[in-house]
């Protein structure tokens, strides 16, 4: 992935200077050559065009890849908490890619009540069903945790009447193809529970709908989470239906569309209400797995996206460090084929699996669990949905995603804002994954702004920049020599450094020195050749790469001595400078710049 | 003394800092951090300064009595203690220290003496000045009043 984000980066680099040789010679074409110099002219000309398509097919070539890689990526992580939540045995989940749906191409598809009320009756033979369904959701803007009670109903129907591709993720040549595309994803969550009777197929989606009047009480729940999750799922242009046998098991199945963009510069940044899912043939705004990174950002991030975004992949990480039935997480690069977006979009992923994260993480099924087992779903506090998942007996899938980005280094701005979410997380007592919400909750309390680390040593300069920065509105983690400052960067994630250049024990030069290296290599081994202790492989550190790390803006703090000139500080690795003392005007111009 | 006229002496003794050098525009950052949600910032990072001083002149004086002077840490201490000055806008203190490290880096042991009683010197004299200033807003705030943010024309 390294290797295909190298190509496009510097296939960026290599054809501004090119086309200015390609033009230079095409200038020259016409001045006054004599016959030789045309010729060899002619061949220069020539030359540089085809390297320049090259270039420009390469560049292609890694957007499509990115995007073939993107959807892999996403159904690998389906596939992943597919995995999860089955090898208890409760549920199983299929994942298709299937045709577009006939209510697609209806075209009109009017908010979410209505139409698909009627198709909520399905009384087939159990069919089996496939994969998770929760990283789907969970990628869902805007409904994180409520996607994911979405897959835990989830029945199969929808492409009634249309063939259905099994299991096939094969979208490369149709995506290929096209400028923008839209896959049909079809998911189906099953189990073998008592099953639902016919009579109760119509009303089941309806809000405060049970099985039977006394199904609260033996299974507890409200009856609002299929309601939910079928809203869910038709405001983002999908369907939600469902088939059972009573005693044998039900089938809930939804597809939805994911809209691949091909196109070079994501444009949809509009996140276009998902009310706004309706009719539409313009599939902008049909509700679509928005995996654009600025669109789910923009929905959610407040400040400090980036913030966010390595905490959750702190989260994210961590989960890393469970295994599920053998299913080892692997780390899943990025194809950074396209620069920003691209990555951003997987890491739109992570985000959302790491707000998956949020989402307890047992599946639920209500043989395993006693009734207040908390599968609390993350969505609403209002809402009991594990309640009522666990009452009904569906197949719930509400999913943590073990997926396993690392999203160090992709800026995106993702905030879990929900403050339900994070009172959600509060409430939850999940055992299994303690540490995770531990980690979220750390999330969610920070989520909203920029780590900037300070490093001085002088207790006064200190208080003075502290109290600065908090006019400025930011908090700030300080350490008081460059080995702390690496350990600092070893366990946390920041988006600033503010480093004093004369410090004992480590100086800023050196030290910038390091983070440089680290960020280069992907590893501490200087660091490390410098005394300081590599960080221990252990969730709690930032999860080792498969991607390279971020790059932190680092600005020395400088007296203005000789020895603390701005080359030097510049050849150390250092952003910029700020000279002391420190006012209040040259911070702020320093975080306006530095920070995003 | 009446409120108001306290409040004119303080705003006078103030600007006489200024134009003496005692204080220089970094003053005037920490007084614009201070506010409702931090009253006394001056105050605390001011007696920081003091404590810091007292400890870093204490360093210096013990270096200096040597039999052999290590002027690496001499001019570590100078060089903290000049930060932090320059942080709170003791100006005289700083160019002080300026011209101690100076003494440092060719090592001239007569020179770092002398540097060192000046800034010494500088370094009472500045705390004597803050105490005057603490002492009348101390004043304005026990009649009641409250200080008056000083508005100078530089």
């Amino acid at each position: 992935m390294r290797a295909k984000q190298m190509l496009a980066t510097m296939s960026h680099e290599i054809r501004s200077p090119l086309s200015g040789v390609v033009s230079m010679a095409e200038i020259l074409a016409t001045t006054k050559l004599d016959r030789e110099q045309r010729q060899l002219l002619g061949v220069m000309i020539s030359s540089g065009d085809l390297v320049l398509q090259l270039i420009n097919d390469i560049l292609d070539l890694s957007k499509v890849i990115g995007d073939v890689l993107r959807i892999r990526q996403i159904l690998t992580n389906l596939i992943s908490n597919a995995i999860k939540f089955t090898h208890e045995g409760k549920v199983g989940v299929k994942l298709y890619v299937v045709p577009e749906p006939p209510f697609a191409k209806e075209g009109s598809q009017n908010g979410s009540a209505g139409s698909t009320a009627n198709q909520s009756t399905t009384n087939v033979p159990k069919e089996e069903t496939c994969t998770s369904t929760s990283q789907t959701s969970s990628d869902q803007r805007g409904f994180h945790g409520k996607k994911h009670e979405d897959s835990c109903q989830d029945r199969s129907q929808s492409e009634r009447g249309t063939p259905v591709t099994n299991g096939t993720i094969d979208v490369t040549e149709e995506q290929a193809e096209l400028p923008e595309t839209t896959v049909w994803i079809r998911c189906d969550v099953y189990d073998t529970g008592i099953g639902i009777p016919e009579n109760a197929l119509p009303t089941l989606f309806k809000k405060y709908m049970q099985v039977s009047a006394d199904h609260a009480r033996k299974y507890g729940g409200t009856g609002l989470g299929l309601a939910i999750c079928k809203q869910l799922v038709e405001l983002m242009g999908g369907r939600l239906t469902v088939s059972s046998q009573v005693h044998c098991g039900s089938t809930f199945t939804f597809i939805l569309p994911y809209k691949v963009s091909l196109s070079c510069d994501h444009s949809d940044d509009d996140l276009s209400d998902m009310d706004d899912h309706g009719a539409t043939d313009d599939d902008a705004t049909a509700g679509f797995f928005q995996f654009q990174p600025r669109t789910l950002g923009s929905l959610f991030s407040s400040n400090g996206s980036s913030r966010t975004q390595n905490l959750l992949a702190h989260n994210i990480g961590y989960v890393n460090s469970h295994k599920i039935n053998g299913f080892s997480e692997n780390c899943y690069s990025f194809p950074m084929s396209n620069g920003q977006t691209k990555e951003m979009d997987l890491v739109e992923d992570a985000c959302s699996v790491a707000e998956a994260l949020e989402i307890s993480p047992e599946p639920e099924s209500s043989f395993s669990h006693s009734p207040d087992h908390d599968n609390e779903s993350a969505i609403c506090r209002d809402e009991h949905h594990h309640n009522v998942v666990n009452a009904e007996n569906r197949v719930s899938t509400r999913d943590v995603s073990s997926c396993s980005e690392t999203s160090r280094e992709v800026d995106v701005k993702v905030k879990i804002t929900e403050p339900q979410l994070a009172a959600e997380r509060q409430e939850r007592s999940d055992s299994g994954f303690q540490s995770t919400l531990n980690s979220s909750r750390e999330a969610s309390n920070s989520i909203s702004k920029p780590k900037i680390l300070l490093v001085e040593d002088n207790k006064i300069n200190v208080m003075v920049t502290r109290s600065m920065m908090k006019q400025l509105g930011h908090t700030i983690d300080v350490v008081n020599n460059g080995v702390e400052a690496v350990r600092a960067i070893q366990y946390h994630s920041y988006d600033l450094v503010l480093m004093d250049v004369c410090m004992p024990v480590m100086d800023g030069l050196q030290t910038t020195r390091l983070i440089r290296s680290f960020e280069e290599t992907g590893n501490w081994d200087e660091a490390a050749k410098a005394g300081i202790e590599k960080p221990s492989p252990s969730s709690d550190s930032l999860q080792p790469d498969c991607t390279p790390p971020k790059r932190i803006p680092i600005i020395a703090m400088t007296a203005n001595a000789l020895s603390e000139s701005a080359d030097e500080c510049s050849a150390n690795g250092m952003d910029s400078f700020i000279s002391k003392p420190v006012t209040f005007q040259k911070l702020k111009e320093c975080l306006e710049q530095y920070l995003p | 003394m009446e409120l108001v006229q306290i409040q004119r002496r303080l705003v006078d003794y103030t600007k006489s800092l200024f134009m003496e050098g005692f204080l220089d525009a970094q003053f005037l950052q920490l007084q614009q951090l201070q506010d409702d949600s931090n009253p006394d910032f001056v105050f605390e990072v001011v007696s920081l300064f003091f404590e810091d001083f007292e400890k870093l002149l204490n360093e210096l004086t013990i270096a200096l009595d040597q039999p052999n002077v290590d002027f690496k840490k001499l001019d570590s201490h100078v060089h903290q203690l000049k930060g932090s000055s320059s942080s709170i806008g003791a100006q005289r203190v700083k160019n002080a220290c300026i011209a101690f490290r100076n003494y440092c880096d060719v090592q001239n042991i007569e020179g770092c003496l002398t540097c060192l009683q000046q800034v010494k010197q500088e370094c009472y004299l500045v705390k004597n000045k803050f105490e005057t200033l603490f002492r009348l807003e101390q004043q304005i705030m026990a009649s009641g009043g409250s200080v008056p943010t000083i508005e100078l024309g530089f």
